[in-house]
């Protein structure tokens, strides 16, 4: 997995790439929760994420709990198939804030 | 078309890649569409994590291989998981309520969804656990 982040006003983006896989989750979770701890606008750009299992969902799902959390939101951009395939296998579309 | 197939990898989640490379290659030689491939690759995928993270709790490293061993027969898809780790009680084995959402728990009901039947089997020496994962085709 690598990954990018841009910075707009209060709004980070992070573009993730490759696969996310409990390989990967720690540097992920590295790169994502310092933002939203931050109190950062979030966006999760994730149309280069081929591959993404069930821990990859987790850091999903913890990112989107901590936001929540602090008053702000991690909002889920540009989706893969495979990773909206996913989401949607784990029932989490409509808890999860897609875009 | 028959096929088996097995493979040992490393008991760790850096071989988790490994395991879907191997396994994506195995289902090329099937013919069945992309969907299933992929949702197969996940099972398979976490079910191999599931040792790592399960039978092998709280061991940061060890040099264990684990043994993938992916057949078909007369259209049933069968996928064997041997591991050397803690013997898995079957009773222990389930998914979080999936409307409780929190991270976790998750890769049991990945796998319930896509395959048709799992069977926890006690291994035969010099295995410990023997997970089976069916599906037909």
């Amino acid at each position: 997995m690598t990954y990018k982040v841009t910075e707009k006003g209060n709004i980070s983006t992070v573009f993730l790439q490759g696969e996310i896989d409990m390989d990967v989750t720690d540097k992920a979770k590295e790169v994502i929760m310092p933002l939203v701890e931050a109190k950062k606008e979030v966006h999760l750009n994730l149309k280069d994420v081929q591959y993404m299992d069930s821990s990859g969902i987790s850091v999903l799902i913890e990112s989107h709990q901590k936001a929540n959390e602090l008053g702000t939101k991690v909002i889920l951009k540009e989706i893969s198939k495979s990773v909206l395939k996913v989401i949607m296998m784990a029932k989490l579309e409509q808890v999860l804030n897609l875009d | 078309m028959n096929i088996s197939e097995s493979k040992d990898f490393l008991v760790s989640s850096a071989s988790l890649k490994e395991v879907r490379a191997f396994s994506r290659e195995i289902l090329e030689k099937i013919n069945i569409n992309e969907d299933l491939k992929d949702e197969l690759v996940l099972a398979i995928a976490e079910a191999a994590q599931n040792i790592v993270k399960h039978a092998y709790k709280n061991i940061d490293s060890t040099t264990d291989k684990m043994e993938i061993k992916i057949s078909l027969k007369d259209s049933e898809l069968e996928i064997g998981f041997f591991d050397k780790g803690r013997a898995v009680d079957p009773a222990h084995v389930r998914h979080r309520k999936i409307d409780d959402i929190k991270p976790g728990g998750l890769g049991t009901f990945f796998i319930q969804q896509i395959m048709d039947a799992i069977v926890f089997k006690k291994g035969e020496k010099p295995w410990i656990n023997h997970l089976v994962l069916t599906k037909r085709i």
